[in-house]
């Protein structure tokens, strides 16, 4: 079976060491977890977590299960790309010696980038989309000498309705 | 007369207590009497409570705190009142971890409690400080952290109501000293329900329509059935639906004593030291009907191979189970109990008359191959099969039976009889060489009145042989059978097959076992010549309180049938 890209949204109770049981899951299959973000959702005091991973259909349908099958996982999903819309952000550091560059400056703009900082020594770009859109912005800064990157973990809405209000009623 | 109405009428009361108090109050409440366990400094306040309650709550002090998590797993395996094990930090709370993952893979209720270091000492590498919160996560069904003695009554509850509802399993709540010590106002109310939890998931009508024609349109039909039937008490009904369809049905090593060994349609164990019938017949059956069992690899062997002919009905509590290993034409999700009652009136009368003579058939070829060899051996060297046939003598079947794990752990369950459910004690799912002894100790903790036989090998016994200083302080009366072969049999029958007879690592010099369990007071004799050991059987069981009885059984038998691991169940070979 193929390899894909699939995203998790996982609705859960808000436990310490809820994630640490989360994670053991995709551990216990030997999955590696390319992101996950954890953040507040539409429900109060229900969680979201978002993972990303790479694996087959069959096994993530098994790691949802096994997802649900927690005390306090209150549902499980697994989305492909067309289900969802998702965003990451990133941010790029460079050395201020380039912010007056029009070359670095027409990079950002046409990558969509924004300047969020302006510091003595360095300026901080910040981008937010794809991983490809994050990724060619990274391989066109790359050449001014990026001083530091960083991309978060995906975020997603998914576009069919997640039944979590009924769930716990 | 006061007292009986008050007992009646529960009213929610608030008392001022410490944390360590509000514990025990917990378990008191929620029915415990007995408590398996071992203390040490972090858990020392709740032992402090504990003393002002000897007459309401018995502590089993076993020798090592695995011996407790078996021994709870052994009382929570023969009746239903819930199983506490109690351990202090660090060391105390990583000895539970075997029997945890012991409890989780074979879905066994159990509460342990273990004490933390101070909330304030948390993550500063304090004396015997370790994350077992982290450490059981994977083998817990849930686990919790209390830091605030506040927390400690809904802890409690959820933790009770987690482990047995559903698909029941281990538990474990760690209590820093400091929330033990703090004084709260306690009240308790059991837990009825978690939201984000569904102990027991819908069942679709349409699921049993489309299982009950399947099954009334099978030719040759036959039932797998696993401990879902004795966790779910569903023993009448799956009794009644065999009886009514005339369905043969076969019992994994965990289903087994579910359905009484002599029943006409019990047509034996599968899978990879099971019956030759039931595993030849899982490739020949036109629907397999699998009833709270879980498609282990022991069972199923090669998966590619393993009964691709026939309709599966999965019958199952968990549906992280359905298509986990095989996929299932029709899953009918609930507890077995339920469903079971639900199809049986649709389902039609039948025999099966000449599929079922096909087992019989089968049945006489194992036989003359395995079975007259096992039990009635023509060589010098005692069998131990011939042991569990005296004691099936002897007791009628009416016992309960503790196996531990190796040769004769396959040898007990293929040849204890069973006339009663819930009398076959052993470690299904994680093959824990130990689990008997202490098992046996929890086994006859939770019924005194039954006979508790463990049968357990030389290897095992060695590694929870302490625990007979447990059945010497508590006089319960486990009568413990060490079938002895000097080998750690079950590998070296894998050398033996598989390795080109190279013995690595497998031969035991052994002590005198006889002369240990005499100094633990308890009455010892070992057997090695054949026309001794009905007697010497007889003896054992007789004998009021504890006994140990050695058998010096030949050093290299073999249990056959066998599959071959990953092999195709059809591929059962009888020598
Ligand atoms: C804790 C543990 N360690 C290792 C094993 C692997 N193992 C399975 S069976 C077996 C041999 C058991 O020998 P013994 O207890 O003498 O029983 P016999 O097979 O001879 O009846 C071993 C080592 C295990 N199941 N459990």
């Amino acid at each position: 079976m193929n390899q894909e890209i699939f995203t998790v949204s996982i609705s859960t109770e808000n436990n310490v060491g809820l994630l640490n049981r989360v994670t053991s899951i995709f551990l216990k299959r030997h999955i590696n977890i390319e992101s996950i973000t954890a953040s507040e959702s539409e429900i109060k005091d229900i969680h979201r977590y978002t993972v990303v991973v790479k694996t087959t259909e069959e096994a993530i349908q098994k790691v949802v299960k096994q997802l649900e099958k927690q005390v306090e996982v209150v549902k499980a999903y697994y989305h492909r790309s067309q289900d969802i819309f998702t965003q990451e952000i990133a941010m790029y550091k460079i050395s201020v010696d380039n912010l007056y560059e029009t070359d670095c400056q027409s990079i950002i703009k046409s990558n969509g980038g924004t300047i969020a900082a302006v510091e003595k020594e360095f300026f901080v770009v910040e981008k937010t989309g794809s991983y490809e859109e994050t990724k060619k912005l990274y391989d066109d800064l790359y050449p001014f000498g990026l001083m530091q990157f960083v991309r978060s973990g995906r975020i997603a809405i998914t576009k069919p309705k997640m039944l979590i209000s009924e769930l716990i009623r | 007369m006061n007292a009986q109405i008050s007992k009646e009428i529960p009213v929610k009361t608030t008392i001022k207590t410490t944390g360590a108090d509000a514990v025990i109050q917990c378990l008191l409440k929620e029915g415990v009497d007995t408590i398996f366990g071992y203390p040490g400094g972090a858990i020392m306040p709740i032992y402090d409570a504990l003393y002002g309650y000897q007459n309401q709550l018995e502590h089993i002090l076993t020798r090592h705190e695995q011996g407790a998590t078996h021994a709870a797993q052994g009382y929570a395996r023969v009746n239903d009142k819930p199983a506490v094990v109690f351990a202090t930090s660090g060391p105390g709370a990583t000895n539970l971890v075997t029997g945890l993952a012991d409890a989780m893979i074979d879905s066994t209720p159990m509460v342990c409690v273990t004490g933390q270091v101070g909330s304030h000492f948390l993550g500063s590498d304090a004396f015997q400080e370790t994350d077992i919160v982290s450490i059981s996560t994977p083998v817990t069904k849930w686990n919790y952290q209390i830091t605030k003695a506040e927390e400690i009554a809904e802890v409690f509850a959820k933790a009770f109501y987690i482990a047995h509802s559903g698909r029941p399993g281990p538990v474990l709540i760690d209590i820093t000293k400091d929330a033990q010590f703090a004084q709260i106002d306690f009240s308790y109310e059991k837990c009825k329900r978690i939201r984000s939890y569904k102990p027991v998931p819908t069942t679709d009508p349409q699921s049993i329509q489309d299982a009950a024609d399947l099954i009334n349109h099978a030719k040759k039909p036959m039932i797998v059935f696993g401990q879902g039937v004795i966790l779910g008490k569903a023993e009448v009904e799956l009794k009644e639906l065999i009886e009514k369809a005339g369905i043969p049905a076969a019992w994994t090593i965990l289903g087994l004593s579910a359905l009484p060994t002599e029943h006409p349609l019990n047509v034996g164990m599968v899978g990879m030291h099971g019956n030759y019938a039931p595993n030849i017949q899982t490739n020949q059956c036109d629907v397999l009907i699998a009833i709270g069992m879980r498609f282990d690899d022991r069972v199923t062997g090669d998966l590619k191979t393993y009964a691709k002919q026939a309709k599966v009905i999965h019958f199952e509590i968990d549906p992280a189970e359905i298509d986990k290993n095989v996929k299932a034409d029709v899953a009918v999700l609930g507890n077995s109990k339920d469903t079971l009652a639900e199809i049986l009136p649709l389902i039609e009368e039948n025999h099966h008359k000449k599929w079922h003579d096909e087992f019989v058939e089968l049945d006489k070829k194992e036989y003359e191959a395995v079975i007259k060899n096992d039990l009635f051996p023509t060589k010098e060297g005692l069998t131990m099969g011939e042991v569990l046939k005296e004691i099936n003598n002897v007791t009628g079947g009416d016992h309960i039976i503790v196996s531990d794990v190796g040769q004769h752990q396959m040898i007990a369950c293929r040849y204890a009889k069973f006339t009663k459910t819930q009398s076959n004690i052993t470690s299904g799912g994680l093959g824990t060489m130990g689990f008997a002894l202490p098992a046996a100790i929890g086994a006859k903790k939770g019924v005194p009145e039954r006979e508790v036989i463990a049968i357990i090998g030389d290897g095992g016994y060695q590694m929870t042989i302490q625990e007979l200083g447990t059945i010497f302080q508590t006089k319960l009366a486990v009568k413990i059978v060490v079938l002895n072969n000097d080998f750690l049999g079950m590998v070296r029958q894998w050398q033996q097959l598989f390795f080109d007879k190279r013995y690595a690592s497998t031969e035991m010099v052994n002590p005198d076992f006889v002369a240990i369990a005499k100094g633990y007071f308890i009455e010892a004799e070992r057997v090695s010549e054949r026309g001794n050991l009905a007697k010497a059987v007889k003896k054992m069981i007789d004998h009021d309180g504890p006994y140990f009885l050695e058998v010096k059984v030949e050093k290299e038998g073999n249990v056959f049938p066998m599959i071959e691991s990953g092999a195709c169940v059809s591929k059962v070979r009888l020598k």
